[in-house]
């Protein structure tokens, strides 16, 4: 904490109210129908990747999962590029060809993000190989969840950056269900983190509401790939308020969880957790949070206003952005 | 300057040359370091450890680390075989080939996947895969199909230079092929323009990587009989040089295709599909498609050898075309 800066705080705060927003709004005009199809919201895990991130440099790069909006915006994405290619409009980060699963940003080194679980892990962990080859010293990070830490492409991934010494940090979201089943019902360990050790890595249990532990315990990791120390698996542990997937509480049939489950996992919100620690510690007044949490909130508005005055795409860019060296049309 | 070649060899060759010329280049695969099928040979000693990659039995992990090597400035050079592709699916599907449009055109891939296709020697069903069809219908991938070592190095060597994600199926049935190879810039064999290694006037063989040789023996038989075959080798199906198919069912009013991968939703099966809805008015028989039986690949040698194309089957379908 002592070695954190007041401005690296600051920052924190801000992008972890930036999320709350997004994602708040995104369920109200989704419910409105202004946008269809899924989107996954990150409520209650903000501090995961804005923590991690905020031990990042823009040349650094991260890859992500479904639950997909979070992890650019920590890593200093464009809410209004974010919120139009949810809208689906020709201003949004993939010209609308994406959608919230997929959001990107390359030139700030956000690889995009995966609807399969698990399918950017090894994809991050070729960013890292590049790295080892080129002799350069930018890391690579991969966001999945705990369902994704059963897939065989993370256990590969994970072989192969250890074996190699790859500068790559493992990010384990674990926010306690995979939909509907319990990594308790799914991983054989009782930490997912446990598993480092079958790579010979470091494996690295992190409260996941704590932004602040959560850019220590990545700011170590980031040093170890720098370093040539190779990659370090971090478990965050945190929660997801909401259902798996916009929408799926209409359909789905049977709990899966207790609303006391959730009421215990929103006493330690991170918001809550990072505001009391700037407090308490002098660094922001209560006044000045609220400050940070309504400019954000103005910023989200902005961008919902910018995505629903940016166009659609033409039919003519169908087949757009099919090739880098274009061929012709079967 | 223009030398001979085994197949094998211009692979080789191709790695070689591009190795040289760009430091972005590198390759892994399985076994690559001691190069058990004779392409990567000479690689460890030239270019080193950091840039020939032995790894572990990981197809969808490693396949899925070039790509990640491929966006951030790298041009890696994968080596498999065909039949180890179905373990990397996703990696290849879900990524490679979706992740440029996906992304709005942000992502670009030049990784190429060497996938060589061992079939007609007895390796049976898990270890005989021609899967280049069940690739041309996912979008997102360039296919190449060589069938000499010229278009062989060629056809690698402008993969390797190209943007995109290319699979070369390489044939394990011509890896003793010999023919002219040229060096440097002017072995470059470009994609999307077919090679016709026989003109004919009567019909034409669209054939397609190991069918090539068999195509040509059909024509040399069936000139006897006073037959005049056009051998059309497509050597990149994705793209697809489809004007060089029309011209020639233009002169020749009759199609056979000849490929050695399964036949239902195929090569073939695209290549009929073309030419009978743009070349429909200039054809004077049925097309005739001659590729695998729809059947897995036995093992006993008196079995597999009835699943792929022949030059006897193709010369009946040729004969079969000339029917009144």
């Amino acid at each position: 904490m002592e070695n954190v800066s007041k401005e690296k705080l600051v920052q924190m705060l801000e992008r972890m109210w930036l999320i709350r927003h997004f994602e708040v709004r995104v369920m109200e005009v989704h419910a409105a129908g202004e946008f269809t199809g899924a989107a996954h919201p990150y409520i209650g895990e903000e501090a995961v990747a804005v923590g991690a991130c905020a031990a990042l440099e823009d040349t650094d790069y991260i890859a992500g999962n479904h639950r997909s909006h979070g992890h650019p915006l920590a890593k200093g994405g464009s809410v209004k590029r974010a919120m139009a290619e949810l809208y689906g409009r020709v201003d949004g980060y993939c010209k609308g060809k994406g959608g919230s699963m997929h959001l990107a940003d390359f030139s700030i080194g956000i690889l995009g993000e995966s609807g399969i679980v698990a399918s950017s892990v090894p994809v991050a962990t070729g960013a890292a190989l590049a790295a080892k080859i080129r002799g350069e010293d930018f890391v690579s990070m991969v966001f999945f969840g705990d369902g994704a830490s059963n897939q065989g492409a993370c256990h590969e991934s994970m072989n192969l950056a250890a074996l190699w010494s790859l500068p790559v940090i493992f990010l384990c979201e674990n926010n306690q269900f995979a939909v509907t089943t319990s990594y308790h019902d799914s991983v054989s360990v009782e930490h997912i983190s446990d598993r480092a050790a079958a790579y010979n890595m470091p494996g690295v249990l992190v409260d996941g509401q704590d932004a602040v532990a959560m850019y220590e315990a990545t700011r170590e990791a980031v040093a170890r790939g720098r370093a040539g120390e190779g990659p370090t698996l971090i478990e965050a542990l945190t929660y997801r308020y909401e259902e798996h997937s916009l929408g799926l509480g209409r359909v789905r049939r049977g709990e899966y969880r207790t609303q006391g489950q959730i009421d215990e996992w929103r006493e330690r919100d991170p918001i809550d957790v990072l505001e009391h620690t700037l407090t308490t510690q002098g660094i922001l007044t209560r006044e000045e949070c609220d400050a940070i949490s309504k400019a954000k909130a103005d910023e989200v508005d902005e961008a919902v206003e910018f995505a629903r005055n940016s166009p659609y795409p033409e039919p003519e860019e169908l087949y757009d952005d099919m090739w880098a060296d274009p061929i012709p049309l079967p | 300057m223009a030398s001979t070649a085994i197949y094998v060899e211009a692979i080789n060759q191709a790695i070689m040359e591009e190795m040289e010329r760009d430091q972005s280049v590198f390759i892994m695969g399985e076994d690559i370091r001691r190069s058990v099928y004779g392409a990567t040979a000479g690689l460890l000693d030239k270019y080193g450890e950091n840039r020939v990659l032995d790894t572990p039995l990981s197809e969808n992990g490693f396949f899925g680390a070039a790509i990640g090597a491929s966006l951030v400035g790298m041009r890696p050079i994968v080596e498999t075989l065909t039949s180890f592709m179905w373990v990397a699916m996703d990696q290849l599907v879900s990524q490679a080939a979706k992740m440029r449009y996906m992304f709005g055109g942000q992502a670009t891939l030049p990784v190429v996947y060497r996938a060589t296709m061992f079939y007609g020697g007895g390796s049976a069903a898990h270890h005989s895969d021609r899967s280049y069809p069940m690739f041309m219908n996912m979008p997102g991938f360039k296919i190449l199909v060589p069938a000499t070592p010229r278009d062989a190095k060629g056809l690698l060597k402008t993969a390797i230079r190209d943007n995109d994600p290319c699979i070369v199926f390489e044939d394990g049935t011509l890896g003793g092929a010999t023919g002219e190879v040229e060096e440097g810039d002017a072995a470059l064999v470009p994609f999307g323009v077919a090679d016709v290694p026989r003109s004919g006037s009567d019909v034409t063989v669209v054939a397609i990587a190991g069918a090539v040789p068999m195509a040509l023996r059909a024509a040399e038989e069936l000139e006897e009989d006073g037959v005049s075959v056009e051998v059309i080798d497509p050597r990149t199906l994705v793209p697809l040089d489809k004007s060089t198919i029309l011209e020639s069912v233009a002169k020749t009013g009759r199609l056979v295709i000849a490929d050695p991968a399964h036949k239902v939703c195929s090569a073939a099966s695209e290549i009929a599909s073309i030419v009978s809805q743009e070349g429909f008015w200039d054809l004077q028989a049925p097309i005739m498609k001659v590729a695998a039986e729809q059947v897995h690949i036995p093992y006993t040698p008196v079995l597999e050898r009835l699943v792929y194309p022949s030059s006897e089957k193709i010369a009946d379908a040729v004969r079969v075309t000339l029917e009144d």
